[in-house]
């Protein structure tokens, strides 16, 4: 589930507060959004990819959070990891066009 | 666009012609149908459009069938596969709406991926992609698209709905939208389990749609499960189709013909259930080749998440795995359809997506991802232009007469409320009967009726005492809708004396011929289920 807001790399813009599906977040006055709701975080790992600076992380276990750091996150360049393998960035979409899943459905 | 009033600063007030509950792919395609009749439409979420429901965070093949000679024999060999509960008439409208609806996708600019001949591939979608371009898509339409606002119940003029309200909640406001017609696009219900969308599908349109008296399907057809790595969201089947499995100690589970079992999807999933009711299962990805290995990894990327986030590799190391419940959700139960337009039999109550009931689709077993992605691009569009009609029809007379809210359990309990009974112990009360391995993936008559009772104590306490302030309506309500949900669920199940599809009575194995038929469920606190010649009866007299 979600655990971490990197203050670091969060320019404030508030869009994971928007845009996840089940109100994790609240934002702040004058600073970052903070985790206000973890347990209902469905570990979809969508605020990673729209967020503009990779400042979001959600780490694999779905059941309780697993406490990771955010400096572990950052040595193993875990941050923004899903958005480059989806081909999103800074926040945008894009990658469809290149998905061979076609080509698995075929192997299958 | 809808016509804005704030009848005061604490709450939202707007008129529509049609109002679409819900945020995944059936509440869009409603709304981009409804306004492109001419209707004005207002969408109201639970979550955030783009992102809730079960497609945003997947990666989803479709049901994709040409027209031609060949579509009826496609439909014929997967009726063959439904436990002769589905309908081949709804099939082969879905492929067809579904399939011009896909083609419109391309028309507008979806980036869909090329084949080697260079045709464009449309039977793929890629969940954040294609949620992310439907939004902009109904926003372009002139939608009013209203984030995070939960429904809590439905509106009625007494004939017929007349609009829904709710909560606001992140400006923290009640809202209500009067509307001449309503889509519930609101999902099926995951009974809380955490997979991908869980979250907020917790059936709250099938609570509405009950209170207003439509009647509910399938609600039996909850025993679909899928792998994933233990403790992650990702009951993504595919990469399993290429998996070794073992127990503990190392030894491989095995299939029905005594080999190791290589692949662990679709009827093989019995294998592994049964290895996990003893004790942990671990598998590994074994059975990829390299190139396949990389397919995979580009293709299904969410799959690999969770073992890129603990470093384990999957193709070479084992890691341990679970079944992850999936209630209605790739279960097919929902609320009945009762015309081609996706009406509920409730006049201006219309139904689209895994809110409605598929077992017209996909009878009893699973429609997996493909035809539950097909029957949201054409269920999501008959019913968005089933309400727009109906909305015209309706014209001046919707907002005249005094309009009553339906909303019971959860809302208005029918005693006291007591502080002492809380949403989250109802979900877990409600878990403990409708998700364990062995008493819903394999069912018998003795343990579904000890849950029967059990879930009829749950219910009394919810119908009576449970009721939340402010934000915690929405929790209360959502308690309300899975306690529903799973007494349906296990009623239906007791009802239906055999097994057919993902419905496995370990008591009666084997089908019945004569229980080839649909139950359908009418009712809330009191509810009657009936078969198909019962509710042939009620509907002729």
């Amino acid at each position: 589930m979600i655990e971490i807001v990197s203050a670091t790399r969060c320019i404030e813009c508030d869009i994971c507060v928007k845009v996840c599906p089940t109100n994790v977040f609240d934002a702040t006055e004058g600073g970052v959004p903070v985790i206000a709701r973890q347990d209902d975080c469905q570990t979809c790992f969508l605020c990673e990819i729209y967020c503009p600076t990779d400042a979001l992380y959600v780490a694999e276990f779905a059941e309780g959070p697993t406490g990771i750091s955010e400096a572990e996150v950052e040595e193993r360049h875990l941050f923004g990891g899903y958005a480059r393998a989806l081909g999103w960035k800074r926040g945008k979409a894009g990658g469809s066009e290149f998905d061979p899943t076609h080509r698995i459905r075929v192997a299958q | 666009m809808p016509k804005f009033q704030r009848s005061s600063s604490d709450s939202l007030h707007l008129q529509a012609d049609v109002l679409v509950l819900g945020g995944g792919p059936s509440a869009a395609w409603a709304a981009v149908a409804a306004a492109e009749s001419g209707a004005k439409v207002v969408l109201a979420d639970k979550g955030y459009l783009g992102t809730s429901g079960a497609t945003a965070p997947s990666n989803t093949g479709t049901w994709c069938v040409p027209p031609g000679d060949n579509r009826h024999a496609v439909v014929e060999r997967r009726w063959q596969r439904t436990g002769e509960l589905a309908d081949p008439r709804w099939m082969l409208r879905c492929v067809d709406t579904a399939y011009r609806n896909l083609l419109k996708l391309s028309e507008w600019g979806y980036p869909f991926p090329s084949e080697d001949d260079g045709r464009l591939y449309i039977a793929n979608l890629r969940g954040p992609d294609y949620m992310r371009f439907m939004r902009r898509r109904v926003l372009m339409a002139g939608v009013t698209v209203l984030d995070h606002h939960p429904a809590l119940e439905l509106l009625s003029d007494g004939d017929a709905i007349v609009g829904a309200a709710g909560a606001a909640r992140q400006a923290g406001h009640d809202w209500r939208v009067d509307a001449r017609a309503v889509v519930l696009a609101t999902g099926g219900c995951a009974f809380r389990e955490r997979i991908l969308g869980g979250t907020g599908l917790t059936g709250d349109g099938y609570l509405m749609a009950a209170e207003a008296g439509a009647s509910l399907s399938g609600m039996e057809f909850t025993g679909k499960y899928t792998l994933a790595p233990y403790g992650s969201s990702l009951n993504k089947g595919l990469p399993f189709r290429w998996a070794s499995f073992h127990r503990e100690d190392g030894s491989p589970i095995l299939g029905p013909t005594g080999e190791p079992l290589r692949n662990g999807i679709g009827v093989r999933e019995e294998e592994v259930a049964r290895a996990l009711i003893e004790g942990p299962v671990y598998a590994r990805l074994d059975q990829a080749e390299p190139t396949l290995q990389g397919w995979l990894r580009q293709g299904q990327p969410n799959c690999f998440v969770p073992y890129d986030r603990a470093g384990i590799d999957p193709f070479t190391e084992l890691f341990r795995i679970t079944l992850r419940a999936e209630g209605t959700v790739r279960g097919t139960g929902g609320i009945d359809i009762v015309s081609d337009d996706c009406a509920t039999g409730v006049p201006g109550l219309y139904v689209a997506g895994d809110a409605a009931s598929r077992e017209i689709m996909t009878g009893a077993v699973s429609g997996g991802g493909a035809v539950n992605s097909s029957w949201a691009l054409a269920s999501g569009w008959w019913a968005g232009k089933g309400a727009s009609v109906h909305a015209k029809r309706r014209g001046g007379k919707a907002f005249r007469s005094t309009v009553r809210p339906l909303g019971q359990a959860g809302l208005r309990p029918a005693a006291s409320p007591r502080d002492d009974i809380g949403a989250s112990e109802v979900i877990d009360a409600v878990r403990n009967e409708v998700t364990p391995l062995d008493g819903n993936f394999f069912r018998s008559g003795v343990g579904l009726e000890k849950s029967r009772e059990r879930l009829e104590s749950v219910w009394r306490e919810v119908r009576d005492h449970l009721r939340g302030e402010g934000p915690d309506r929405v929790r209360a309500r959502e308690a309300a809708s899975i306690a529903a949900a799973g007494r349906w669920s296990v009623a239906a199940a007791l009802r239906r004396t055999e097994s057919r599809g993902m419905h496995r009575r370990t008591d009666l194995p084997g089908k019945s011929p004569a229980l080839a038929h649909r139950l359908v469920i009418t009712g809330v606190d009191q509810f009657r289920i009936a078969g198909a010649p019962e509710r042939l009866a009620e509907l002729a007299s």
